[in-house]
């Protein structure tokens, strides 16, 4: 403090290194926001927007959202949309639009895109010129989904997402018994991400016990086998467990040879195969974070806890389980978050009732190109695994509160 | 043969790991009831795994270790009794002082009030009154030490050990925790074995000290003994300062021997057990009875000799010295006035008492003749 | 500060020079669905018009989604070249505009070509079919027909099926009695897709579904199931590779036609016209046929392929007589609705 005549030159030289350090992150920085954030972002924004119907037909589009929505839309609304699908015809944008209005009414895009190439010169009677070419032009719940995509935002995805959906009229209501899927399979995702901790942490915690308090020889060689999954390609680890659970496979033969079982069990293409390999896949998840909060432990609380009288059931249930809380909960949280990600597993060895909520999301994205609904589903993904993390945060928070 | 002075007894102990690795070899040793025991050794001499035998973390490969006269074969850690503080203390972090404290009454399952009120005691015992409600982590090293402490002495064990319960703590600290747990042993009549590795800690707080050396027994014997008669000329090294040199027996005459130093030099010292004339033999003697003088000869065992070096501490002073046969001592001096002889490369006389130096078996390099 | 703008224009040099990297000159990429049918047009395509022309090419695979090319083309500057795609990722793609327009002179016209193979944005690269098949190891006595395949007491053990709505509908339809060549007609009819629903409710306990395509072979083999809707290529497959007894029941069989595509923007288009040119003439695709059991596009192909695998193909006269084309069109305007329901269906 005594270089109050210097202060001014070493500031701007400590901004000048400050700004180095800076630059010197730059580059990762806008790694992680070119390919993650900005990606992650645009994607979700796409849950509200609805931009694909306006930008094939602007014009439709403000007029529909000044319709009242009962019965068939002005004729002169049904003539600019007849102009303006001879003007979109042969563009990139007419299908964004088809699929858009498909996703809501199937056979929507077979529709717009057969008028589109059929539609000729723009009579005074627009709808009836539509209605010639294909007759379900004359009925208002096609006009009524028209308007529901006219943008520019909606809640048609985040409602579709959790299998509501708004009526003709206005009002919000269930989806029809067939649609209505994502409910179901978001409780299951969580259920299934549940039940695959609670397994992890049974099996996991042991083995990371084992491991440290292994010698440093034989910790090594057991991180190592608990490494190999990872390091195995999904599809080899897949082909692994169908060997091991089939109907002839080598768990069944060894069931029926010992006389436990007479019939095959079914062990793969249902939720046993789905559970068996997921807890494979994520078991290291919960193992390392356990193993290392473990080694850092040491025998010595233990030890303590029995040479102070406790047994070693109570002196582990009242002196080590609750200094392993934070790889406890750092373990759960990893192998949950992961497994409530999970696809490609779920769509090798399980049934009909054990798709989980990423394999509609992949779906969506890629088969139909429905991004909207893709990204509400991503967003109620992603805000289920926020708030997990905050609950964990949360947990983790308060031990170290007292310091 | 039980009793009171043989309160804590290992029996021909061992432990031996894998085929060849001897930890510890046939210990015999006894503890009185009431008695403060300190195991000291360097590392790897076999002090904290007989500790941890005791204690019941460890299995002996064999022999026998009895508390109160009952094998303690059989017996697991947790009812054995014993009280323990850790080197590193130990304490149960996700748990408040009193909660720690509190811990082997709750395993005991012992009425709420009497837990509060034991700990309360126990609290004030270690003066840590305020800290009840503090977590491990917000105290300091030598307040955990005796969170540790009160832990290990709220249930009245008849025995407690500590395994370097010092080692993490600054000299000045562990200097005031070792009158703490002294006072501590003589208030409540505490049998206490304690671990270490520093010397000056066994000497100032023990009944008797255990020298270990490679998994044995060197001298179990109080600190007085050990340090005026240590029994082998690795206890001489181990415990306090010494000068040693290798010489040969003239001849050994009701207690005393003549022996002639390498170089020449025939000097007379005490004689340890097992000295006979002929053999090769390392003579010890403490510096600060080695005599210096400017002009007149030391009563016994004078000679010539150089001052090479002097280093002053304050209280006294250290010189390093060399005599024409080739031994280099050195002496301590107590500081004063008086002393402007001394000085480096001043030619003095030394000399000392010959109870004052102990022949003893050869250090491995004393074993042959030098030349 | 002088310093500071020297190291910014280096950060920014750096990341110009990643950008630059990638962009850079690429060799010709061609994309196609893996396995074994990629190995084998690596063996007859891919490898005799690179020692051919001289021009290096790249493999990929992928596995479909015309969601994965929209975003590429999006992108600019697509990495695949050319694509084997799909009929409704032709469909959709098309629509799109993700597609580069092949020139139907070069390539000999589009009366060369079977019907479903010509199109605006594609070239039809094989015809494949889905149909029932069985191992006739297990079952002496094996099923002609959907409604044998419905019929768990005549013919015991599980079925396999693809997992999703498509194929499985329609043969579901041919079970209850609907004619190959009517059911469309009938599932875009109100009730149609309940009807079908309904029957495969039917089957369902005795279904395992398959999502590989390399799956209902190692279900049989394995006797995990007792008949499957499979691919007909794997079958004949693992007829010749594994000797397995596989047998095919042409009757119901639903056929489609791949495409090959270039990707909009493609830096490489020329080399990339040049090579579905190469991939489609007579004398190249003829030899396909034989390795991966799937039929020629080219009609001249068809005709000089190897007429001992013919009886194995989709485009083999009897075979083609007895099946049903995919209606594309169909399926475009209805997989999202009816793979939702499927989905609620399955898992009920």
């Amino acid at each position: 403090m005594a270089a109050g005549t210097v202060r001014a030159p070493a500031g701007r030289s400590r901004f000048r290194l400050r700004l180095g350090a800076w630059l010197l992150i730059l580059p990762l920085f806008l790694f992680a926001a070119g390919t993650f954030v900005i990606p992650i972002g645009l994607m979700l924004v796409r849950s509200v927007q609805d931009p694909d119907f306006a930008a094939a037909f602007p014009r439709t589009a403000v007029a529909l959202a000044a319709w009242d929505g009962r019965d068939l839309p002005p004729d002169a609304t049904a003539r600019t949309f007849l102009a303006e699908l001879q003007a979109a015809r042969g563009g990139d944008r007419i299908s964004p639009a088809a699929t858009r209005l498909n996703a809501d009414l199937a056979g929507f895009r077979s529709l717009l895109l057969r008028t589109a190439r059929n539609a000729r010169a723009v009579g005074e009677d627009g709808l009836g010129t539509l209605a010639a070419i294909d007759a379900r032009w004359a009925e208002p719940g096609l006009w009524a989904a028209m308007r529901r995509a006219a943008g520019p935002l909606t809640d048609y995805f985040l409602l579709a997402a959790i299998d509501l959906q708004r009526t003709d009229d206005g009002s919000i209501a269930a989806m029809p018994e067939t649609r209505a899927v994502f409910v179901d399979v978001f409780i299951r995702t969580l259920w299934i991400g549940f039940v695959v901790t609670a397994f992890c942490l049974v099996l996991g915690y042991p083995v990371a016990y084992l491991i440290a308090n292994a010698p440093a020889r034989w910790a090594n060689l057991l991180l190592v086998v608990v490494l190999i999954p990872f390091w195995t390609s999904v599809l080899v680890r897949t082909t692994a467990w169908v060997v091991l659970l089939q109907r002839d496979g080598l768990v069944n033969g060894l069931l029926r040879w010992s006389g436990i079982v007479e019939q095959p069990l079914a062990l793969i293409y249902n939720r046993t195969g789905v559970l068996v390999a997921m807890v494979h896949v994520l078991l290291p998840l919960m193992i390392l974070p356990l193993y290392s909060v473990m080694k850092g432990i040491g025998p010595s609380p233990m030890r303590a806890a029995m040479s102070l009288g406790a047994r070693p059931l109570e002196a582990f249930a009242r002196v080590y389980l609750p200094q392993t809380r934070a790889g406890i909960a750092a373990g759960a949280l990893l192998v949950y978050i992961s497994a409530i990600g999970y696809y490609v597993t779920p769509e090798l060895v399980g049934g009909g009732g054990d798709q989980m909520i990423s394999y509609f999301i992949a779906f969506y994205t890629n088969r139909t190109l429905n991004w909207g609904l893709a990204a509400a589903l991503s967003l109620i993904l992603l805000l289920a695994t926020g708030l997990l993390y905050l609950a964990y945060a949360r947990i983790e928070v308060r031990p170290e509160a007292g310091k | 043969m039980d009793g009171p002075d043989r309160f804590v007894s290992f029996d021909r102990v061992s432990k031996r790991y894998g085929a060849a690795v001897w930890a510890v070899r046939d210990l015999d040793l006894t503890v009185a009831k009431g008695e403060f025991v300190t195991f000291l050794g360097p590392s790897g001499s076999g002090k904290t795994t007989s500790l941890m035998m005791l204690a019941g973390f460890e299995q002996p490969t064999g022999g026998e270790i009895r508390l109160d006269g009952r094998s303690l074969r059989d017996v697991p850690p947790y009812r054995r009794d014993i009280g323990m503080v850790f080197q590193n203390y130990a304490l149960f972090p996700h748990m408040t002082v009193a909660e720690n404290i509190a811990f082997p009454l709750t395993v005991r399952r012992q009425p709420r009030a009497e837990v509060e009120a034991a700990v309360r005691r126990a609290l004030d015992l270690v003066r840590l009154g305020g800290m009840a409600e503090r977590r491990p982590a917000q105290l300091s090293g030598g307040q955990q030490q005796r969170v540790a402490l009160a832990r290990a002495l709220v249930f009245n064990p008849p025995l407690v050990l500590m395994d370097e319960p010092l080692g993490a703590l600054d000299r000045q600290l562990r200097e005031q925790m070792q009158i703490e747990i002294k006072h501590l042993h003589e208030r409540l009549g505490l049998t206490l074995i304690y671990v270490t590795h520093d010397q000056g800690e066994a000497l100032t707080m023990s009944d008797r000290v255990a020298v270990f050396r490679d998994g044995g027994l060197q001298q179990l014997a109080p600190p007085l003994e050990l340090y005026e008669r240590p029994a082998s000329s690795f206890v001489a090294q181990f415990v306090g300062d010494s000068n040693q040199f290798a010489g040969r027996v003239v001849r050994v005459d009701d207690g005393l021997c003549l022996v002639e130093l390498d170089g020449g030099w025939r000097v007379t010292a005490a004689a340890a057990g097992g000295i006979a004339a002929g053999a090769r033999t390392t003579l010890s003697i403490r510096p600060e009875r080695v005599i210096v003088s400017d002009a007149g000869d030391p009563p016994e065992n004078a000679g010539p000799a150089v001052v090479e070096e002097l280093i002053y501490h304050g209280d006294h002073v250290r010189a390093h010295l060399a005599t024409p046969t080739g031994q280099a001592l050195f002496a301590k001096v107590l500081s004063g006035t008086g002393h402007g002889w001394l000085r480096a490369g001043a030619p003095v006389r030394i000399g000392w008492q010959a109870r004052d130096c102990r022949a003893l078996d050869p250090l491995p390099d004393h074993a042959g003749q030098e030349q | 500060m002088a310093h500071f703008s020297k190291l910014a224009a280096m950060a920014l040099a750096m990341a110009g020079m990643a950008v630059a990297t990638a962009a850079s000159a690429r060799d010709l990429t061609v994309v196609a669905w893996g396995g074994s049918t990629q190995a084998a047009q690596k063996k007859v395509y891919y490898g005799p018009f690179s020692s051919q022309t001289g021009i290096p090419v790249l493999e990929d695979s992928w596995s479909g989604g015309v969601g994965i090319l929209r975003a590429k083309v999006q992108a600019g500057q697509p990495n695949w070249d050319v694509i084997q795609v799909e009929s409704d990722e032709l469909h959709i793609g098309c629509d799109e505009g993700l597609y580069e327009k092949p020139d139907w002179a070069a390539l000999g016209g589009k009366d060369a070509f079977m019907k479903d193979a010509v199109s605006e944005c594609g070239v039809g690269s094989v015809v494949w079919s889905v149909a029932l098949a069985y191992d006739a190891d297990r079952l002496k006595e094996g099923p002609k027909s959907w409604a044998d395949f419905w019929n768990v007491q005549q013919f015991p053990g599980k079925r396999t099926m693809r997992r999703g709505p498509k194929y499985n509908l329609e043969f579901a339809l041919m079970a209850d009695g609907v004619p190959a060549a009517d059911v469309y007609k009938v599932l875009r009819a109100p009730g149609g897709a309940d009807r079908a629903f309904a029957k495969l409710e039917q089957l369902k306990p005795h279904i395992v579904w398959w999502t590989a395509g390399g799956q209902p072979g190692q279900l049989m083999a394995s006797g995990e199931v007792s008949m499957a809707a499979s691919y007909t290529s794997r079958m004949f497959a693992a007829r010749r590779d594994d000797k397995r007894n596989f047998q095919v029941v042409w009757a119901g069989s639903i056929y489609a036609v791949d495409h090959w595509v270039v990707l909009r923007g493609s830096p490489n288009r020329d080399k990339a016209m040049q090579m579905v040119q190469f991939m489609t003439r007579p004398d190249i695709q003829k030899e396909l046929p034989p390795l991966s059991f799937q039929g020629a596009t080219n009609l001249e192909a068809a005709k000089r392929t190897d007429p001992s695998v013919m009886s194995s193909l989709p485009t083999d006269p009897a075979n083609l007589a007895v099946a049903a084309p995919l209606d594309v069109e169909f399926w475009v305007d209805n997989i999202e609705q009816l793979t939702q329901r499927f989905n609620a269906w399955a898992s009920r």
